[in-house]
């Protein structure tokens, strides 16, 4: 098959034949097993996807048909105060979650790269919030944010009494007592992630560098971080497409509260749904999140097709 | 290995000390600190009504009382919301692997013309935002006449989670030994069989990491819950909190009592599968 083909030989009938001949080759079950579960995707994500775009053109409250406007849903989103409050809000989360979450993973990460005493235990215990769903995250953060809850406790204990504050009722400060919270739970799984990444780094570099007098922070940023681009790819993605959806932690501390402080878009394009009943309008913030989505989507399935090829 | 190093080359050894105390220094307390609020809110669950309006939710148990899982079981319907959890996460992971081992093995093992193609878009329907599936979802359960089930709930588990468990097991199975396979077909295997008997026996460890990070996935999940739910007797455990959290907002112990109690069954297939658990976080960003 590999052989060069002798020059020019009738190619085109002869690939087609092929074609046939690997259609034909393939079992009948084994189209079954593939196309169940392909439209069993295509039924429950494709198809509801396609969907809210064309529903993203209506005003619907989900009884009486859909009224059609064109493009008024997304003219009448520019003019929400409250959408583009999501919308900033949604930006300081990726570049704070995203920022705070991948800072201290991968400073995790490089102290507890090399095994040790205690090193597992730590480990653990940097992961186990991962375990805890979102929405219970954001519980137990509720109590540790409690007016007479153990933040404002401790700053008691420590004399600090005057930074005690009413964490999640605050408008200025309730964005960022939730961010804490999800980057609590976010540091275990990056941390994860360039553990993985050191492993596979080519230790004989560092230590060709350290013979040559190279500083450890030299070492760092000029040889390991190089060697980290693939990590660093797939992490920058994910996380970017883990803030446009999160939903569970605001919804369990704050529902977009107080004053829509809190609100994602994510949050606010459900209670638009949900609360409120405008599936039109939802739907269209939905579009929107997956324009801002969909850059980042590709980049990772980029990286996937790359590594399916090697 | 290190033991074996200076005797062949004894320069290396010198300026690496063997190990520096400051690692934990700094870790101790930093661990503490981040298993503090789960310290806290078990501090919190095991104490009564009383002791906390009487000394503040801040302080330190004094004696342990168990009224908090009481009325979070007798009152919230946790029990309920478990048993719905553990069925939803049940058929949930037990059909979406079986359904990806399928697809995965179909898209890996035969010449299926644009298998790469169809592979990549599986993929990218799991990493689409949730958000532009809700509205048309719960229109179609509704439509199909099962909104408001569990059904619909385990059915769009599956459905928005097969692209990304094809994807992993696809990717294992292709690595497969070829041999295998020639001397199964020898021996006058079908597809089928060799699949049955073959495939899935070897993808074993790639099967348990996919399960332990479905499991906490599906269990865990809330939005999918509140989109096609609406009976609070059908909830799982997730969306019963934040209902419970509603009638109890002033009950502290009962607010920690619940969140713990959902939190313990996936802590158990933490501890038990913590390789696995790892493993499966790494599939899917792999170098």
């Amino acid at each position: 098959m590999t052989t060069p083909a002798p020059a020019a030989a009738p190619a085109r009938p002869r690939r087609a034949g092929q074609a046939v001949r690997a259609l034909r080759r393939v079992p009948l079950l084994v189209w079954v097993f593939l196309l169940i579960p392909l439209v069993v995707e295509l039924f429950w994500v494709f198809w509801p996807a396609a969907n809210s775009f064309s529903l993203s053109l209506t005003r619907w409250d989900g009884i009486t048909p859909a009224e059609p406007v064109g493009l008024g849903n997304f003219s009448a989103l520019w003019d929400d105060p409250i959408f583009t409050r999501a919308l900033t809000n949604n930006v300081i989360w990726a570049v704070g979650f995203g920022g705070l979450s991948v800072v201290g993973g991968l400073a995790l990460a490089v102290a507890l790269n090399k095994p040790g005493p205690l090193v597992g235990l730590y480990r653990s215990a940097i992961y186990l919030p991962m375990v805890v769903s979102l929405a219970v995250t954001g519980l137990f953060w509720r109590v540790m944010y409690a007016p007479e809850g153990p933040i404002n406790a401790g700053l008691d204990l420590v004399g600090l009494d005057s930074l005690k504050n009413q964490w999640l009722a605050d408008p200025d400060l309730a964005l960022y007592a939730v961010l804490i919270a999800a980057v609590w739970r976010q540091c275990g799984y990056i941390m994860v992630l360039y553990l993985a990444g050191l492993k596979s780094c080519d230790i004989s570099l560092e230590e060709a560098a350290a013979v040559d007098g190279a500083s450890a922070w030299q070492r760092f940023w000029k040889i390991v971080m190089p060697q980290l681009k693939g990590v660093n790819m797939v992490v920058f993605a994910v996380t970017v497409i883990d803030s446009l959806r999160t939903f569970d932690i605001v919804w369990a501390m704050t529902r977009g509260g107080p004053y829509n402080t809190t609100q994602l878009l994510s949050t606010y394009m459900f209670q638009q749904a949900f609360t409120l009943g405008n599936l039109g309008y939802a739907s269209a913030i939905a579009v929107v999140i997956f324009a801002l989505a969909i850059g980042f989507i590709i980049t990772y399935l980029a990286r996937q097709a790359r590594a399916e090829e090697d | 290995m290190a033991a074996a190093t200076p005797t062949t080359r004894p320069m290396m050894r010198k300026p690496k000390p063997a190990r520096s105390p400051w690692l934990h220094v700094g870790m101790i307390p930093l661990t503490l600190l981040w298993l503090s609020p789960i310290v806290f809110v078990v501090f919190v669950a095991i104490r009564s009504f009383d002791d906390i309006a009487s000394r503040g939710l801040g302080a330190l148990p004094m004696s342990i009382s168990w009224e908090g899982f009481e009325t979070a079981f007798a009152g919230g319907g946790l029990m309920r919301a478990l048993g719905n959890s553990i069925v939803v996460t049940g058929f949930g992971v037990v059909l979406s692997l079986a359904l990806s081992s399928c697809a995965a093995y179909a898209l890996s093992r035969f010449a299926i013309p644009g298998r790469r193609a169809i592979l990549l878009t599986m993929l990218a329907g799991n990493l689409l935002p949730p958000q532009i599936l809700l509205v048309p979802v719960s229109a179609i359960t509704e439509a199909a006449g099962i909104y408001d089930t569990l059904t619909a709930l385990i059915v769009v588990q599956v459905g928005f989670g097969i692209g990304f468990y094809t994807f992993v097991l696809h990717g294992f199975m292709r690595g497969l030994p070829t041999e295998v396979f020639e001397a199964a077909r020898i021996d006058g295997a079908g597809a089928g069989r060799i699949f049955w008997q073959i495939v899935l026996p070897l993808s074993r460890p790639s099967l348990a990491a996919l399960a332990a990070l479905a499991t906490t996935w599906i269990f865990n999940d809330l939005i999918w819950a509140m989109t096609v739910l609406r009976t609070e007797a059908k909830f799982p455990i997730t969306a019963a909190l934040l209902n419970l959290m509603g009638g109890y907002s002033s009950s502290w112990n009962v607010i920690a009592a619940g969140s713990l109690v959902a939190a313990i069954p996936t802590a158990i297939v933490f501890f038990a599968f913590q390789k696995q658990f790892v493993s499966g976080l790494l599939v899917g960003s792999n170098k």
